[in-house]
């Protein structure tokens, strides 16, 4: 972990911010607009090797500034250990995308949008992946109720491409 | 349509969300040169229920039933990843017994997740007799689990810290009649399908996801391990008392569906032999953590009698109970593969945030590369080896 730190900190100094540990789990925050190049450099790197993602999480911190993170979640095969990446995103604020350094990132970045309206800069696909593509506001934020009235329609989504 | 790349003439076909081959509500809409598949696209999220969002509103023993009903073959998985994440924050550590105790369940759980995956794949591909085998052993261990929590399925069973009871009487043993009866029983399946000669030609070679394309998609579990890599939470990061267990992960070597079939087939073996391990050595002992009162319901019989266990039984259900400010990432494999909770807490008695990364969401998505450019015919048995539960992909 000390490599990584000192490795982080010798080719991105400018993109991490804070470099945490806490309950054997280590967490790196990051600048947002960096988090192509640290994931970049995290994946190819042949020490490192951060070839595996296994999640991206949302989280909305309501009456904080700023309002949202965005939290990685990635793995080294080869090391056999994990790492947390997080941004810190304003409210209408745009992340840029992993998905070119992992695949798997697609469907979570889609599903970040879908629940906080987070937008992915770059990502080959940026719709709703949960909810349908015609519905308004984003269920997973503080200030979206939990219980209501909505009535069920149809919706047309036939155009899959 | 016109191919925009080959400039031929395809046809697109949808497959799903009602078809009786794709184990819940997915729909593929796949475009078709022929008999073809030149692309494809999953559509998903026809069983959104917004289970992260209810938790948020539950206290932390409430979201127990919640998460059991995501990836509802499998409950143990759920119920043990998200209380050891609970635990983590509150900085737990649970008794002998009950690592034990949770590990035969969940070894349990996942041959019989295992076994529905069989039988409903045999079906699909035309061999019926195959269901009817498994959902037979099945029984014996949903009659196990009934036995223990009430429950065949979604059983809400563990709780923070541990369980609120303990293995009834007769459970143990029932459990040791069905270690000697399931070797024989996996052999059966053995000879109705491995060397099956339609079995093959129908799964050998078809669906192939190479190593390095499964780790780029973050696909995890038996899938990842048929492509030939031997990754297994269980043994790259041991959690509730696996290190004490001797286990072989069975690896595949060309990632296509009947390399899957044998991982899986392997599984169920190596599960079976943990089982036995864990009933040989079962520790006795207490079946929750002794010294955290704040958290642990006192016995029901005192509960009824004593006021003051009364109210302490009264403050627990209807306050619960606090968990330190944090968060934490805890990953477990589950039958489908990595299943991850993400925890945050503000010091409430309220999950923050719960993110849960399930399995089958991110296996999915390996699908339109593994479809891409086999026969039609051939498509549910990709979809079927990919052996996704829908409540776990859309929650």
């Amino acid at each position: 972990m000390n490599n990584l730190t000192e490795k982080l900190k010798e080719k991105c100094s400018d993109a991490v911010l804070e470099v945490k540990t806490c309950r054997n789990e280590t967490t790196v925050l990051v600048n947002p607009g960096d988090i192509v190049n640290v994931c970049r450099f995290l994946h190819d790197d042949e020490d490192l090797a951060y070839d595996y993602i296994s999640g991206i999480s949302g989280v909305d911190y309501l009456g904080k500034e700023p309002r949202f993170a965005v939290v990685y979640h990635v793995y080294s095969m080869k090391n056999k250990n994990r790492l947390t990446l997080k941004v810190l995103v304003p409210e209408n604020h745009s992340v840029p995308s992993v998905s070119s350094v992992w695949r798997g990132a697609n469907w979570f970045e889609r599903e970040v949008f879908d629940m906080y309206g987070i937008k992915f800069s770059g990502h080959p696909a940026m719709k709703r992946i949960l909810m349908p593509d015609d519905w308004t506001g984003y269920p997973l934020r503080k200030d979206y109720p939990l219980k209501g009235f909505i009535p069920a329609k149809w919706t047309k989504q036939d155009r899959p491409w | 349509m016109v191919n925009t790349e080959t400039e031929r003439d395809t046809m697109i076909l949808n497959v799903g969300p009602q078809h009786p081959s794709t184990h819940g509500v997915l729909r593929v809409v796949l475009e078709l040169d022929g008999e073809i598949v030149v692309n494809s696209n999953t559509v998903i999220g026809y069983l959104h229920t917004g289970m992260e969002k209810t938790i948020e509103s539950e206290r932390y023993v409430q979201a127990i039933t919640i998460v059991d009903r995501m990836d509802y073959l499998s409950c143990f998985f759920n119920e043990i990843g998200y209380i050891l994440a609970v635990e983590k924050l509150l900085g737990i550590e649970v008794p002998e017994r009950v690592k034990f105790m949770r590990i035969i369940l969940c070894e349990l759980q996942r041959i019989a997740s295992h076994l529905v995956w069989l039988g409903t794949h045999a079906l699909e591909l035309g061999a019926m007799s195959v269901m009817l085998y498994t959902f037979r052993e099945r029984e014996l261990i949903l009659e196990l689990f009934e036995m223990c929590s009430g429950y065949r399925m979604n059983s809400g069973y563990m709780r923070v810290g541990g369980f609120y009871l303990d293995f009834p009487d007769g459970f143990i043993d029932r459990l040791k009649n069905f270690i000697n009866v399931f070797p024989s029983k996996i052999n059966e399946y053995e000879t109705l399908l491995t060397k099956n000669i339609i079995w093959k030609e129908r799964t050998v070679g078809l669906g192939v996801l190479s190593a390095e394309d499964a780790i780029n998609f973050g696909v995890s579990g038996p899938l990842l391990r048929a492509s030939g890599v031997k990754w297994d939470i269980r043994t790259a990061h041991p959690y509730s008392g696996y290190e004490l267990f001797e286990f072989d992960v069975p690896v595949g070597t060309h990632g296509d569906v009947y390399d899957r079939y044998l991982v899986r087939m392997e599984e169920m073996r190596q599960s079976l032999r943990i089982i036995s391990q864990a009933v040989k050595n079962l520790p006795s002992g207490p079946v929750n953590v002794v010294d955290r009162p704040d958290i642990i319901l006192p016995p029901k019989r005192n509960a009824e009698l004593g006021m003051e266990e009364m109210i302490h039984h009264f403050k627990i259900v209807s306050a619960g109970f606090p968990v330190p400010e944090g968060e934490t990432y805890v990953a477990v494999e589950s039958a489908r593969g990595e299943l991850g909770f993400y925890l945050v807490s503000d010091g409430g008695n309220k999950p923050y945030r719960l993110k849960v990364r399930t399995p089958s969401f991110a296996n999915l998505q390996a699908l339109p590369l593994m479809l891409k450019g086999i026969m039609i015919s051939d498509v549910i048995a990709v979809i079927a080896s990919i052996d996704i539960v829908l409540g776990d992909v859309d929650r």
